[in-house]
């Protein structure tokens, strides 16, 4: 498999660390709803098709990617910075 | 019998080699399978399962008969296919699974029990009773029924992996590969062309024809010279992809030494290769398959491509008198081929009665070859004709069932192939792997002619797709007959006969039949229920019969049947070849700290810590056991001084305004509130609410910290940080980076720590300097360095660090100074005995199940503030006080000893899980306390410091009484580590 | 009077050829990350440029020369060679790991041959050319690979893994070696 890291370019998988969904980004407010709570650290979707997760370039450039990938395919839909989801987040916010 | 012809043989340079202890001559350029049969060996082998009599049945990498074992003795290679092998001087080779030997096999007396040995057999007949299965049945049925062995010692020669990439990848090296590979090439692409025979040509270095009106063998070389010459171009020899993989990643083996008796030093055996390839061409040919009849596996009888190329390729002549049985157009080149070298053709039998083919040979057209007869090999075949049966005196007969494109590649990634009818073949599906298109053969093109075509064709379009340009080629021109096939699957066979449809797994029509009536009907089934196909092998000539076979049975139509699923790897990979990276010293980075050498000058034994090589004890003389080295380092510790590199210990430089908030956010105490020039202890947790990592961390100026972690959750914590960072706070503008090599860390502790210290400072410390936990710059004999207040043994403690270049020097000059005062070096056994005295934890504790409140450290837990895992901590289940939590132990009854990893039960208590009180996690001797000392977790610790509970070792079988104590065993006060 | 000696991370490792490789000790007097205040770079780059001699390079590049250069270094830059002028520490977050690094120089004719057993990149000159630089896998260690010449790499990991890199790369010098050997 490749991914594309929005720093470095298209890479190898094993350069990568995968971390599992995307909804890693919103850490609920320390005194939010224990069901909110419970869904943050404990309860994932497995879909067949479409989903978005995090991985961590750790052999790279240590950026931390959201991928969008079609898991029933292995197609990679789009990559980018964490750091550019969570901007893009608050200013929509 | 070896011919005065043979294209790719070098009778320049003969070669010797042994086939089960015979010795032979073979010539440079054969093949074991080709020399042996110009030696006249026609038996290679006996059958898996009913140990039948078996010879040669192709010439390439589908061979599912002729599998010998190379080398035997060290090194030995099983199971190595005769038709890949090249001939090397000095090779050793033996046959397989026969006993005592391949002409007098005992265990051939499976196939007179064949009545009994079907397809099922083995699930019906060793049912019961059950334990005879393990005992018994298993070991028996191994013996009988198997491939060659492996010997059990490590290889001589080694394996690697390596990574290519490539705008184009070619896959195969026929008519069709060159051509395309040849427009690529020209049109400017980067061009991996990827043939698994050692050299190109595929069925051209086999067959009659020409091309462009001169021997195809003479264009062969012309357009080889130009593509060798391309620099763009590269030629993988010997190498078979054999996976396809996401995005346009191959697996490709590469045969590199293994066919040389004796390479340069350093050669590897095998390479796996990882290619990237932006488009892909397979171009991998087809592969011809045999028709089921009774008796067709006998050494003799063979595909007729395979008798072209023993013929044409080698000059080897598999007999004498020769019959050829085919139901399509190319099997006649079969007969041209020998009439050319002058062979006998006894008779030309063909399934069509409307075939039109035309020879002075006795024709027989709407025939079949309905049985064969011979003792042991081939010596006549029985014909079915109209008139009824006649019998033909031949020891060769060449089988052209039709060809079945190569198609495994298309289908890695869930493609299914498709029926056609017109080739009566499977054919790749469109679109299958993403980058992929298919050319040749492989494509249903089956004339040199059409090959020719259309890998130029479709090598054009990928050029265009790439955006290159197309340079001007013109095709050449080759023979162009139509490919004419009438189906023909299999023979009918009179009752009591077999028809061998897998030759490797010994699946025969009737077993196919058995699945059915046992209503295995779907192909997968009977797959499974036959072995059909899951032979190493992988069914290559055999899966589309059987199938077709199974469609005849069933009433189904071929299409309706389909196909099992073709998966990775297309031919079989050494698993040396695919873990070559594990090998030796390959295994892991081994990281060696600055003070290395003086550990191996010291001898001291080196233990693992994540990747780094730490020194367990330093031994002196006279010492005969760890223990008496280690008490030594403890004791010098607690009443002089000990010196100990703790350099591997993670050190993260955290800088910028917002420094602090990171350091709040991430620990569970608070350090915003730090005053410059002071250490801190700091826990970690996981957003679960479990500890993560604990560490002391200094804060160096307002907006600079230094933070510690433990040596094996180094790169845990990085990552971590990363997240937090770049996930959860980027608006945070902080910036952290390992500085973990760059400083070699000494841990100076003892009464006489100062002393030590003193005696290596350039501005030597008074009594009051440097209070516990503080921190901050010093000068080390002119090199700038930092000190930090901190101990890990409970004793007057620092840690000094410099530059790593300075390491080894000051590590020595420590040492020294260290003995004068009657101290010594220490390692990592005192240092955990000195921490396990102190109740101090380390991952041992820290499992990732363990909670402050276990830890009893929920004090650090700041209430002010937000951190990562508080919120999850706070959950009712983990503040339960049946938790076990952190307690000491030490013994009270007869036994003296403790172990970690031992569980605890009460006195009374039957020793069974469901009582299971905690248990022990780390364990040491105290020379000081003259008595072990364990920590542990313990429930409802708090209410029962004092009480007895009972340890049990079932691993050890030790069990010892021991009474619940405080975990901290010296200086319970701390007035040593603050004097 | 004691002294500190000091101890380079390839001392007793390099040089070492075997066939057209050779590798070379290349480990700078000094090192160190520059790490960017939000907002900076600009400013940055400029005041590295008036100092140093080179700015702060684009992702995947470097800047500078053999003595002074400057490498993109993933989520930061290294700056190898001088020690970084004062007006510089001023505005970036400068830290020191001078010793944190080995640094080696591999050259010779097979050198992407060689490369091609350990790393999974495309370091053909096409596409890796003279100045490109990227964070990446050697066989198992993390590091950073630039091109320096037509036919010589740079190559960064820590330290502590210096033995690792040179067994490495000797294992893959020598099974590059004997594939030439079986040509000659």
């Amino acid at each position: 498999m490749r991914v594309i890291c929005p720093k470095c370019g298209e890479r190898d998988l094993k350069e990568f660390y995968y971390q599992g969904d995307v909804l890693a980004l919103g850490r609920p407010d320390p005194d939010a709803d224990e069901t909110l709570w419970n869904d943050y650290l404990h309860n994932r979707d497995n879909p067949s098709g479409v989903r978005e997760d995090l991985w961590y370039h750790e052999a790279g450039c240590s950026a931390w990617i959201v991928v969008t990938r079609n898991t029933a395919t292995h197609e990679i839909l789009k990559t980018e910075l964490a750091t550019s989801r969570k901007t893009a987040e608050e200013g929509n916010a | 019998m070896r011919l005065d012809r043979g294209r790719l043989i070098n009778r320049a340079r003969p070669l010797r080699f042994t086939f089960d202890g015979v010795s032979m001559t073979g010539y440079a350029g054969d093949t074991l399978a080709s020399a042996l049969l110009a030696n006249d060996i026609r038996l290679l082998g006996r059958s898996f399962k009913y140990h039948r009599p078996r010879g040669v049945m192709t010439a390439g990498s589908e061979e599912p008969n002729a599998l010998v074992t190379v080398s035997p003795g060290q090194g030995q290679e099983p199971n190595v296919r005769a038709t890949l092998l090249e001939l090397y001087d000095g090779l050793k080779a033996e046959s397989q699974n026969r006993w005592p030997s391949l002409n007098w096999d005992l265990l051939a007396i499976n196939d007179f029990a064949s009545p009994f040995l079907g397809a099922g057999f083995y699930y019906k007949t060793f049912m019961w009773p059950k334990a005879f299965w393990e005992k018994l049945y298993e070991p028996l049925i191994r013996r009988a029924a198997g491939l060659g062995a492996l010997h059990g010692t490590s290889k001589d020669k080694s394996y690697e992996k390596a990574n290519a990439f490539c705008d184009l990848l070619v896959i195969g090296g026929g008519p069709s590969g060159v051509m395309a590979a040849l427009e690529a090439g020209r049109a400017g692409l980067d061009v991996i062309l990827a043939d698994e025979d050692v050299t190109l040509g595929g069925r051209l270095l086999s067959d009659e024809g020409e091309i462009d009106s001169s021997p195809a063998m003479q264009w062969l070389e012309t357009v080889k010279a130009e593509l060798n010459a391309m620099e763009n171009v590269r030629i993988f020899n010997r190498t078979t992809v054999t996976g396809a993989y996401d995005n346009g990643t191959y697996g490709a083996l590469e045969r590199v030494g293994n066919h040389l008796a004796d390479g340069p030093k350093g050669l590897v055996r095998e390479c796996f290769w990882r290619i990237v390839s932006k488009r892909t061409i397979l171009a991998s040919g087809a592969l011809e398959r045999i028709i089921a009849f009774a008796n067709n596996d006998r050494p003799g009888i063979m595909t007729a491509g395979a008798l072209r190329s023993y013929i044409n390729r080698y000059g080897a002549a598999p007999g004498r008198s020769y019959a050829i049985f085919g139901n399509n157009d190319s099997a006649f080149e079969t007969a041209r081929c020998l009439q050319s070298a002058g062979l006998h053709i006894a008779a030309y039998v063909d399934s069509r009665s409307d075939s039109t083919l035309q020879g002075d040979f006795p024709i027989f057209r709407g025939a079949v070859v309905s049985n064969t007869a011979g003792r042991g090999d081939l010596q006549s075949i029985t014909l079915r004709h109209i008139g009824g049966e006649d019998k033909i005196s031949s020891d060769v007969l060449a089988v052209s069932g039709g060809w079945n494109p190569t198609v495994h590649l298309s289908c890695h990634m869930n493609g299914r192939p498709q029926w056609d009818e017109t080739t009566q073949s499977f054919l790749p599906q469109s679109g299958a792997i993403p980058g992929m298109v298919y050319a040749g053969a492989a494509a249903g093109h089956m004339s040199t002619a059409a090959c020719l075509r259309s890998g130029s064709e479709i090598a054009r379009k990928v050029i265009s797709d790439l955006g290159a340009k197309a340079a001007s080629l013109t095709l050449p021109q080759a023979e162009d007959t139509p490919y004419a096939i009438k189906p023909l699957w299999s023979v009918n066979t009179r009752k009591g006969m077999r028809a061998w449809v897998d030759f490797q797994n010994d699946v025969t029509v009737k077993d196919i039949e058995q699945s059915v009536l046992e209503n295995y009907r779907s192909v997968e089934h009977m797959k499974r229920y036959t072995t059909q196909g899951m032979a190493t092998d992988q069914g290559k000539n055999s899966n589309v019969t059987a199938l077709a076979v199974l469609a005849d049975v069933t009433g189904r139509g071929i299409p309706e049947t389909g196909t099992t699923t073709y998966r990775p790897p297309f031919s079989p990979v050494s698993i040396a070849a695919m873990g070559s990276e594990g090998q030796g010293k390959g295994f892991a980075p081994e990281r060696f700290g600055s003070t290395h050498q003086i550990m191996l000058e010291r001898g001291a034994p080196l233990i693992e810590a994540g990747l780094w090589y730490r020194p367990s004890y330093f031994p002196q003389a006279g010492e005969k056991t760890w223990r008496q080295s280690c008490d030594r380092e403890v004791l010098a510790v607690r009443h002089h001084v000990g010196v100990c590199d703790v350099s591997t210990l993670g050190k993260i430089d955290i800088k910028g305004p917002d420094a602090a908030k990171l350091l709040d956010f991430v620990y569970t105490n608070t350090f915003s509130t730090l005053p410059i020039g002071r250490v801190k202890y700091g826990l970690m947790l996981r957003e679960d609410g479990y500890v993560m990592d604990d560490g002391t961390t200094a804060r160096l100026s307002e907006t600079h910290y230094l933070m510690t972690t433990t040596t094996a959750a180094a790169s845990q914590v990085m990552g971590h940080l990363e997240f937090v960072h770049q996930c959860l706070h980027p608006e945070w503008d902080v910036s952290f980076n390992s500085v973990t090599e760059h400083w070699t860390q000494f841990a100076i502790a003892g009464p006489k720590a100062r002393q030590l210290l003193s005696a290596v400072l350039d501005h030597p410390l008074k009594d009051a300097d440097w209070a516990f936990m503080s921190c901050g710059a010093v000068s080390i004999l002119g090199v700038k360095g930092r000190l930090f207040r901190i101990s890990f043994s409970g004793e007057l403690g620092f840690e000094l660090a410099v530059p790593s270049r300075f390491g080894d020097s000051l590590f020595r000059i420590l040492i020294t100074k260290a003995e004068e005062l009657g101290g010594c070096v220490y390692g990592l056994e005192a240092l955990n005995v000195l921490r396990v005295e102190k109740g101090f934890i380390t991952h041992a504790e820290i499992d990732g199940r363990v909670t402050v409140m276990d830890l009893g450290l929920q004090r650090m837990v700041s209430q002010k503030k937000d951190c990562i895992g508080k919120t999850a901590s706070e959950r009712p289940g983990l503040m339960d006080c049946e938790r076990p939590r952190l307690i000491g132990l030490k013994t009270v009854g007869a036994v003296k000893q403790l172990t970690a990893g031992a569980h605890l039960f009460n006195e009374k208590d039957p020793v069974q899980s469901a009582y299971d009180q905690g248990f022990i996690t780390s364990v040491a001797y105290s020379p000081v306390l003259e008595r072990y000392h364990g920590l542990a977790f313990l429930k409802n610790a708090e209410e029962r410091m004092g009480e007895k509970i009972r340890m049990v070792d079932h691993l050890r079988d030790i069990e010892a009484l021991c009474e619940i104590i405080p975990p901290v065993a010296v200086d319970p006060k701390g007035e040593r580590i603050r004097a | 009077m004691l002294k500190l000696s000091a101890k380079m991370p390839f001392d007793d490792l390099l040089p070492l050829s075997v066939g057209t490789v050779t590798l070379s000790d290349d480990t700078p007097e000094n090192m160190s990350i520059i790490d960017c205040p939000v907002g900076t770079e600009a400013k940055v780059s400029e005041v590295l440029k008036s100092a140093h001699g080179m700015g702060l390079p684009a992702a995947n590049r470097t800047t500078g020369s053999a003595k002074n250069r400057c490498i993109w270094f993933g989520k930061n830059h290294l700056l190898l060679g001088p020690k970084p002028d004062d007006a510089l520490t001023k505005i970036a977050r400068l830290s020191d790991v001078s010793d944190g690094y080995a640094v080696l120089r591999a050259e010779g004719k097979d050198i992407e041959a060689v490369l091609a057993r350990l790393v999974p990149l495309n370091l053909a000159q096409k596409h890796f050319k003279r100045g490109h630089t990227a964070r990446s896998l050697i066989q198992h260690m993390h590091g950073s690979l630039t091109r320096v010449s037509d036919s010589a790499f740079q190559v960064i990991v820590f330290r502590s893994m210096a033995q690792t890199l040179v067994h490495d790369l000797e294992r893959a010098m020598i099974s590059v070696e004997a594939r030439a050997s079986l040509l000659k």
